[in-house]
């Protein structure tokens, strides 16, 4: 089963019916699988924090959300993670590329990299690293952790995760 | 008219739906006008009251009235292209256009100037895009709940602000109870 497959019939089986994204060229695949499933309402969002308004307003509708973006987004969604998603305790899986890692062709991208896990940290978001393969086998508890708790939890898979980026 | 004469006036419309309503003085306005379940009040996150009524309108089939103000729709811009093109007939976006910052003492917004609002959501592909002044809302927002058409209304009013304390109410609380009454 490709990986792509794997995460989102993870998703599905954990009952996630909307989902937002922002495009990325690592999950693409995931993003495509999400588009593809009838049980998903995919909505793509141009900036990352309005997602996670259109996903805090999904959650209160009764469905449970999830976005798809990149590292780049947690520099943009401080603010929205503390005062809605945070501060009204809500859940939120983040599936996030983590861009600026190993086999990483663009420099720049290193640049949020070296602070993605600091702020998270910060955040006190739970924080889980997709470096192998075998690492995705955790994705069906962690998105169960994820709606136990009421948490943002993010999710970071790097291009070793993906088999690498621009090498592929 | 200010906005808060015009949340006066439409407290009864309102009273029947779910409003998000937006960051500051909207919501602490609505708060004291008529505090219920139906009503849930953003303590912060500027912008995103029209994004979490859409997800809210896309996920369940109640009516939802967004809140918004020109200075907020111009922090997430981005929203209209995305209500235009996940069109949920049980969403409408009103946006009180009194061209100011209201809640940070009515510094002007572009919308107070050259933009026009109600051109840009149709340039995103808005099909419904109702302009009217604010003595005329009411009847508006009734013509566009009962039109169970997803509906974008600019507001055109007076900038300014009346005093009024802050919501002291926990967040999860908002929030449990707004649950509640979505679900019920």
């Amino acid at each position: 089963m490709s990986i792509d497959k794997k995460i989102v019939d993870d998703m599905v089986a954990n009952g996630i019916s909307f989902v937002t994204t922002v495009p990325c060229k690592q999950l693409a695949g995931v993003i495509e699988e999400v588009d593809a499933r009838p049980e998903i309402f995919h909505i793509p969002s141009n900036k990352e924090d309005e997602g996670m308004g259109l996903c805090a307003g999904a959650w209160m509708g009764g469905k449970r959300p999830a976005i798809i973006m990149q590292n780049t987004a947690i520099g943009v969604t401080i603010n929205t993670l503390a005062t809605l998603t945070q501060y009204y305790r809500m859940p939120l899986p983040m599936i996030i590329s983590y861009r600026g890692e190993l086999r990483e062709p663009v420099a720049c991208q290193v640049e949020m990299a070296v602070h993605t896990k600091a702020l998270l940290a910060q955040m006190h978001i739970p924080t889980y690293h997709f470096h192998k393969e075998s690492d995705a086998s955790e994705l069906d508890a962690i998105l169960k952790y994820t709606f136990m708790c009421n948490k943002p939890v993010a999710i970071l898979t790097d291009a070793s995760f993906w088999g690498g980026y621009g090498d592929q | 008219m200010i906005r808060s004469e015009i949340l006066r006036e439409i407290a009864p419309i309102l009273h029947d739906q779910l409003v998000v309503c937006n960051i500051g003085l909207p919501s602490q306005e609505l708060h004291m006008i008529d505090d219920n379940a139906k009503n849930f009040y953003m303590l912060g996150t500027m912008g995103l009251s029209s994004s979490i009524g859409l997800g809210l309108a896309l996920s369940q089939p109640k009516t939802v009235i967004s809140i918004d103000g020109d200075g907020s729709v111009l922090t997430n811009l981005g929203t209209l292209p995305t209500i235009a093109n996940n069109v949920a007939d049980n969403y409408i976006l009103m946006i009180i256009d009194n061209g100011s910052y209201g809640s940070t003492g009515d510094q002007p917004t572009y919308a107070g100037k050259k933009t026009k609002l109600e051109k840009v959501a149709e340039a995103c592909g808005c099909e419904n895009v109702v302009v009217c002044i604010d003595v005329d809302t009411g009847k508006v927002l009734q013509a566009a709940i009962d039109s169970k058409k997803m509906t974008v209304i600019v507001v055109k009013c007076d900038s300014g602000n009346i005093k009024l304390p802050v919501i002291t109410m926990d967040p999860v609380v908002i929030r449990d109870r707004f649950m509640k009454a979505v679900a019920s």
